[in-house]
């Protein structure tokens, strides 16, 4: 099978996933001020958990935890997206 | 920028998630008369990719770091409603999968990184291009300058509805908001500069969908 140029699309974000463990681990902006103005514990936990902070639960070693779940949350969306796509695309086109 | 629960008050929650809601519907209806056949695979990778992206946190001072937010890519390729509707798509597995984002600030988080990322980027990007012409640099030009102020007004839009909440006043909100994702905003500028010309590069033809 001749690899489409969307296949090649999904590696690349497929690849950005399995590169996560390096992100940086710092807060972001919005949790930076939360923490400088003071507001940071007005923030509730979540109700339920599936794979909270994108560590795949269950596994040992955290950077292949969250490689797993990079994975898991991209083929999802990949998924998400194209289904959308495809059923509301115009009819016959 | 994922506002997490806890942050907005009721209002501001309920407000926010009404306004998106009604952005959704209208671009479903869009998405309907526009999408083609061709639109299909991009909507897919776009989705992909804006969530694989999203876990890159970049560092962009001592102790804070950024991460794309992508509204703006998707709107330069897609058009703003279609950028709109993946957007929403990754907010929501993020909220209910991931656990990053609040599930009653889903609203405004779809606001602030779908509705304003994407039309802020979208016309932005549109403006400069027809200023610049319908070249390589008017593209990139327009494709870091949108995705900079789409990360510049949706942290604004973030500190107004932290304002509104009573979480903070605007007087401090907006300048520290404002200022961290100016510089969050380089990042953005960059990497969707970068997949632009990559775009350009390989599949330049994906730049002419017509835009939805």
């Amino acid at each position: 099978m001749k690899l489409k140029w969307w296949h090649v699309g999904l590696l690349i974000a497929l690849g950005l996933a399995i590169i996560s463990p390096l992100a940086s681990s710092w807060p972001d902006g919005l949790e930076r001020v939360a923490e400088d103005k003071g507001f940071i514990e007005a923030a509730q936990g979540p109700t339920f958990e599936v794979i909270p902070d994108y560590v795949f639960p269950g596994v040992g070693n955290e950077a292949l935890a969250t490689i797993l779940a990079g994975i898991v949350g991209t083929l999802i969306l990949f998924g998400m997206t194209y289904g959308l796509a495809a059923l509301l695309k115009r009819r016959g086109a | 920028m994922h506002i997490p629960d806890g942050f907005l008050n009721t209002a501001t929650a309920a407000a926010t998630y009404v306004v998106s809601a009604g952005g959704v519907g209208y671009s479903i209806k869009e998405a309907n008369k526009k999408l083609g056949e061709k639109h299909v695979p991009l909507m897919g990778v776009m989705g992909a990719f804006i969530f694989a992206a999203q876990m890159l946190n970049f560092p962009v001072m001592g102790g804070t770091s950024g991460h794309l937010i992508g509204g703006a890519l998707a709107a330069i390729l897609l058009g703003p409603w279609a950028g709109l509707l993946i957007m929403t798509c990754v907010l929501i597995v993020q909220a209910l999968v991931f656990q990053d984002g609040g599930i009653t600030a889903l609203g405004a988080n779809v606001f602030n990184m779908g509705l304003v990322a994407c039309f802020v980027s979208y016309y932005l990007y549109r403006a400069v291009v027809s200023l610049m012409g319908e070249n390589r640099t008017g593209t990139l030009v327009g494709g870091f300058v949108g995705a900079w102020a789409s990360v510049f007004v949706a942290a604004i839009a973030c500190a107004i509805e932290l304002a509104v909440s009573g979480r903070s006043p605007l007087g401090i909100a907006l300048p520290a908001m404002a200022g961290v994702h100016a510089l969050i905003g380089i990042g953005e500028g960059l990497i969707t500069a970068v997949v632009l010309s990559f775009v350009m590069a390989t599949r330049a033809d994906l730049l002419e969908l017509q835009k939805v």
